[in-house]
């Protein structure tokens, strides 16, 4: 009983709760069904991008070139529609969305090649990634914007309604559904446990250690593409700074979530959840009319406070 | 587990080759001597005053950074916030740099102290709160960076001009003044430090933690000084900022975080703690720098400078890679 | 003579003179002769009486009681042995002694004041000083810095970098090492290494030494030449805690036995005064008849192995060898030899091997652990570190059993429960793993039961070739014998076995054939009856049959 008191999914949900009460006493409209809903849309956009990240994470890894990798599947697809639309090419709007997936698939392999095999530090491997993703779109483009619109597949999955529930909610817990399939139960799964737990051991086991992590970097590069072509289908449009405020809090909910940044372990239920709170807490600070400052020491604090709790609760023996 | 740590054979090193740490001191200062000579190559002015000046100047504020980032490293934590901290002196300097030399001095000081705060407060998160250091930088990063915008919503405020003249001019009338400040600074922090067993056991916990608290140090009290000295080299960034741009900016932070972790990995630090030198990181930071000014020379079109920055520092964090490729025990690229 | 810096417990710069012979000692005071030496000289008047008690210690983790209100005594001017199975508690008595971990009843007395052992800094201001057995040593700082790692050699605690050098080159002579005090440690081999954390113990000049397995990687005279030292500081009154599983370095260094077992501290005696059998009796609580199984007759037939002219970066200089189905091929000599290399090359680790590998008399390729545990090859590696390269820690003890078979549990990737339960089961039945569940993790398992983990997951592949680097290292008598037995068993099933070992009682109890690799090749290769002592130490230090053996330890 204590043990589930003190689990990172029971502080995450209280602390949800908390912030809905906040919400509720700040606005009425906070608790109604139309609201809610939508941060659960809006969550949907974090919430597929942190999948991929989860898994880098769970590798012992990070993954710093999600803003990019987010910006220029979105500014690809958007451009193809844009192009497509100025050639009259009926084709286009329907290539748009496995082309910005593709392009988050090669970013990701790049940035696996350079993990795996250059066994340069994640963290400073896709930062640099991130540099020369960002010189790419800023060279192509020349610093505008591209012409350009979400085809209307991105726009129905970002912005449509099945069943009085977002489209973006389904694709959300569809790919956490696979994702959390892919952890617990298959080969991959276990593999990727057992080499964010020591990769030495996981290779002299007879495990392709380099192959599975190319794989889950390419997985990370789609989830964070599926990420910027939902954003740009809600945005109806990309644009050059759509993927930095996502970094951080991807960061964030996956740790909330209850996972080690150091890897060996990771929980997508506790991820979600995660998400979902980084969601309210933001659209907390909003409905509270806090001004940006405030809200970003707010932010920091909740969060701090959050990780101190687990940290309290869970001291590891010595 | 030092024993998995330790080559299970001893290659013996012939005595001219270097000891196997040196490369990494001595490849970023090569290349930076290479770069300040293409520099010197294709600068309008060649080597002069008016050239020099500029290019030791522009490096100075994220060389600080660097250092400071690199203490962190050095313990293999990370500190996402220096960037924020950086920010936030950098707003305080603007609003309490100025008026009476008497004013101006308590200034500084309260300045340097935030910033010792601030990576107080990163320590004690880290050590007693137990969270991992980059998960609890990030989130005071967001509280710093919105102390910065409190203080200093938009650009601005007022810095004094006589004391900035002073700084960033030269001394003698050739030698830039910012560099002596900062060797200066990191000289008198950092050397006698050096060479107390407080000092070595950074390094020390950075390479092996339980092995360090089972020799008798105190690695709480290592990590913390490390934080510390992060936040106080990040404020003497804010300063000198405020000091080249007689203002201050609060939104200049997040940049700082990652060029510094990029300088602390070209300067021969590793992530995986334990190993780098301060000289090392400061080459990093001018090397970044340098490379940036050439290309402003070069007459590269400015929509490419981006990519070519971001190649840059993909090939340099490369130049590691060699030895992995090359390396013949594949289970020792394996951590 | 030469002159050394050592650090005492007062933090305190201290002259004092190494002679590399066991001279006649004097008092030692600032600048004064005499060979390595304590804080305990001149205090020696009460010599032979307590120095250290515990009294009532208690510590557990989770729910198992690593020690049981412990009681134990340490004389002055002894060596005393502390004797047990692994799990019985040794190794959280010295956590205990040295600070590490804080006991959770009981106390520590120490020259009769009860002492508060906090952290490790309190225990070594105590005059307590241990030699890990799993180092504490750091790998990115050089030789020097390790040694005087918590103590300023120079004026206010501050680092003299030179005086430094000096006192751990002095020390590491004495102690018949070779490396610099420059060196970085990540570059020295284990007995290096073991040898520079024998160096920082004296260093500390401790009144209480404690060694943990402290000779497992060394060299017959690195041994000698230590027990010279130990003797001495002995003599000079300095208490010394000996802590080992080859009873032969007792009976020749220690001068008191306790036996511990399951946490508890069974029985103390005067060295000598019981049996060796009587010993492992009370370790075990039980008699043990045999330890190694008989060995069969010669295998015959064709090889399953032929390894010709193997070479590999200089370490490995044609290395040739073949081994039969059903038999036990033995690899010794001196540790850094490239034993471990030549089975890390079989089992596709390294790159640009060259020479010939023949499996079943086909020649095959090697290319990775992958394709070497494979259906076609069907090779197995227990590796050197069974912490880091053998096994994941965190994960469950089923986790680690199934990770190595784990495509053979999947079915287009997905894995069967059932089947992993059932073999998991069958598994832990079959090696007597025990634990309460599966799902407890192997960190939470004894060092023993941990290598069967590593053994178990390895079976799981029905492996036809065995490679094993040290299956024994630090673990208990008890298991010990079951592992013996179960590689005899492999092999009669007709499993071929290469055994790397560091111990040549193994060699000589268990293998069939031996061979004993010397400069990265096999030097000699021995059979039968020539499989004995004197042979292996003449061809671990390449002498020629008629050349005397240096006095070692015997």
């Amino acid at each position: 009983m204590a043990a589930v008191l003190r689990s990172p999914t029971t502080i995450v949900g209280l602390m949800i709760i908390a912030i809905i009460a906040v919400g509720a006493s700040a606005s009425p409209n906070f608790l109604s069904a139309t609201y809610l809903l939508q941060q659960l849309q809006i969550s949907s956009f974090l919430g597929v991008v942190a999948l991929g990240a989860l898994g880098v994470i769970v590798l012992g890894q990070i993954d710093l070139s999600i803003p990019w990798t987010m910006t220029s599947a979105a500014i690809a697809a958007t451009s193809v529609v844009g192009v497509g639309a100025a050639a009259q090419d009926v084709w286009s709007t329907e290539l748009a969305m496995p082309i910005g997936l593709a392009v988050g698939a090669f970013i990701g392999l790049v940035n696996g090649i350079g993990v795996a095999l250059l066994r340069v530090p994640a963290m400073i491997w896709t930062l640099g990634i991130n540099a020369v993703i960002l010189g790419l779109c800023i060279f192509i483009t020349g610093g505008f914007a591209p012409p350009g619109e979400a085809s209307p597949l991105m726009r129905s999955l970002a912005v449509g309604r099945t069943l009085g529930l977002p489209n973006a909610l389904y694709v959300w817990l569809g790919v956490s559904a696979v994702a959390a399939f892919l952890l617990t139960r298959t080969y991959i799964g276990r593999a990727i446990v057992a080499i964010g737990n020591g990769e030495r051991a996981a290779y002299l086991s007879g495990i392709a250690t380099q192959g599975v992590v190319i794989l889950v970097f390419v997985f990370a590069g789609m989830c964070s593409a599926l990420g910027g072509l939902l954003l740009a289908g809600y945005a109806n449009q990309a644009y050059q700074t759509m993927g930095d405020p996502y970094l951080l809090p991807v960061i964030a909910a996956i740790v909330i979530g209850g996972t080690s940044i150091q890897g060996g372990s990771g929980s997508v239920t506790g991820m979600l959840l995660g998400v979902v709170f980084m969601t309210l807490l933001t659209s907390v600070l909003s409905v509270l009319q806090m001004p940006d400052p405030h809200r970003q020491i707010i932010y920091g604090a909740v969060i701090l406070v959050t990780l101190l709790l687990y940290g309290r609760f869970n001291r590891p023996i010595t | 587990m030092v024993a998995a740590e330790i080559a299970p054979e001893r290659r013996r090193r012939s005595p001219l080759s270097l000891p196997p740490g040196a490369w990494r001191l001595a490849l970023p200062l090569v290349v930076l001597a290479i770069l300040f000579g293409v520099l010197i190559a294709i600068h309008p002015r060649g080597l002069a005053v008016a050239s020099m000046t500029p290019w030791a100047n522009q490096a100075v504020t994220l060389a600080f950074v660097a250092v400071g980032q690199f203490f962190v490293v050095v313990t293999r934590g990370l500190d996402l916030s220096i960037g924020a901290v950086l920010a936030l002196s950098n707003a305080l300097a603007s609003e309490l740099v100025s008026g009476t030399p008497l004013e101006i001095a308590v200034g500084v000081v309260a300045v340097l102290a935030v910033g010792c705060l601030c990576g107080a407060i990163n320590g004690v998160a880290v050590v007693f709160g137990r969270i991992q250091p980059i998960v609890a930088t990030l989130a005071t990063g967001a509280i710093y960076t919105g102390l910065a915008l409190i203080v200093r919503p938009t650009p601005g405020g007022d810095v004094d001009e006589a004391l900035s003249d002073l700084l960033t001019y030269e001394t003698f009338g050739f030698f830039p003044t910012s560099l002596i400040l900062l060797f200066a600074v990191v000289y008198l922090v950092w050397w006698p430090l050096s060479r107390t067993v407080l000092g070595r056991s950074l390094y020390a916990i950075g390479s092996n933690e339980s092995a360090a608290f089972m020799s008798g140090l105190n690695p709480k009290r290592a990590r913390l000084l490390a934080h510390v000295l992060a936040g106080f080299f990040a404020a003497c960034g804010g300063l000198f900022l405020a000091f080249q741009t007689l203002s201050g900016d609060a939104s200049v932070g997040f940049s700082y975080t990652l060029n510094s972790i990029a300088a602390v990995v070209i300067g021969g630090a590793s992530l995986a703690g334990g190993v780098g030198t301060v000289i090392g990181v400061i080459a990093g930071a001018y090397l970044l720098r340098t490379i940036s000014t050439i290309m402003i020379f070069t007459g590269l079109p400015p929509m490419a400078q981006p990519l070519f920055e971001g190649l840059v520092l993909l090939a340099a964090v490369s130049v590691g890679a060699i030895e992995m490729i090359t390396s013949r025990n594949k289970l020792k690229v394996l951590r | 003579m030469i002159v050394i810096g050592v650090a005492g417990p007062s933090h305190r710069l201290r002259a004092v003179t190494v002679s590399s012979t066991n001279a006649s000692h004097r008092a030692v005071g600032p600048a004064s002769d005499g060979p390595i030496t304590s804080a305990a000289t001149g205090r020696s008047a009460d010599a032979g009486g307590e120095f250290v008690s515990l009294a009532g210690i208690s510590k557990s983790y989770g729910g198992t009681n690593a020690l049981q209100s412990v009681d134990l005594s340490i004389r002055r001017a002894s060596i005393h042995a502390i004797l047990g199975e692994n799990g019985a508690g040794k190794s959280t008595l010295i956590k205990v002694l040295t600070g590490v971990v804080r006991p959770d009843a009981g106390s520590v007395t120490v020259d009769g004041e009860e002492l508060a052992v906090r952290s490790p800094a309190t225990a070594a201001a105590a005059g307590i000083a241990c030699v890990f057995q799993e180092l504490s040593l750091v790998p990115d700082l050089s030789v020097a810095d390790n040694i005087f790692l918590a103590h300023g050699t120079g004026p206010l605690g501050f680092i003299d970098r030179r005086r430094q050098r000096k006192a751990a080159e002095a020390l590491l002579r004495e102690l018949g090492s070779e490396v610099r005090p420059t060196d970085i440690v990540r570059s020295l081999t284990l007995s290096e290494a073991q040898l520079v954390e024998i160096a920082k113990a004296l260093a500390k000049r401790p009144r209480l030494l404690i060694l943990d397995e402290a000779t497992s990687a060394l060299g017959e005279q690195q041994v000698g030449r230590l027990f010279q030292i130990l003797r001495r500081l002995r003599d000079e009154g300095v208490s010394i805690l000996y802590i080992t599983h080859r009873m032969h370095e007792v009976d020749t260094l220690c001068d008191t036995c306790s036996v511990f077992r399951n946490g508890r501290h069974v029985e103390t005696f005067v060295q000598g005064t019981r049996s060796p059998d009587a010993v492992v009796e009370l370790m075990l609580g039980r008699s043990v008849s045999q330890i190694y199984p008989p060995k069969p007759a010669p295998a015959v037939g064709p090889p399953l192995l032929e390894v010709s002219g193997l070479t590999w970066d200089g370490r490995i200089d044609k290395v040739s060898f073949v081994v039969r189905p059903g038999e036990i091929y033995g690899i010794g000599g001196l540790d850094g030899h490239g034993q471990q290399e030549t089975l890390l090359a079989l089992f596709g680790v390294l790159r640009n091997v060259t020479g010939e590998v023949r499996f079943d008399g086909r020649p095959v390729q090697i290319g990775s652990p992958g394709r070497a545990k494979g259906r076609a090859l069907g090779i197995a590696l227990v590796p050197e570190d069974r912490k880091s390269e053998g096994l994941h820690l965190p994960l469950t003890i089923a986790n680690n059993l199934t990770l190595s078979v784990l495509n053979r549990l999947t079915r287009f990737g997905v894995i069967n429960g059932g089947r992993q339960r059932r073999l998991v089961d069958e598994l832990m039945k079959r090696l007597q793993i025990k634990a309460s569940t599966p799902k407890a993790p192997v960190s939470s398992l004894s060092g023993g039961n941990q290598q069967k983990v590593v053994l178990a997951k390895w079976l799981a592949c029905d492996p036809r070739l065995i490679l094993l680097c040290d299956p024994t290292r630090g673990i208990d008598v008890g298991t010990k014998a079951e592992i013996y037995g179960l590689l005899r068993r492999l092999a009669d099933e007709g499993a071929a076995i290469v055994l790397h070992t560091t111990d040549y009682d193994e060699l000589i109890g268990l293998c069939d054939r031996v061979g004993i690799f010397y400069g990265g090749t096999i030097l000699r290769e021995l059979t039968g009856d020539d499989i004995n002592e004197r042979n292996i130490l003449r061809a671990s230090f390449a002498l020629a049959d008629d050349a005397p053996i240096a006095e070692g330890v015997h």
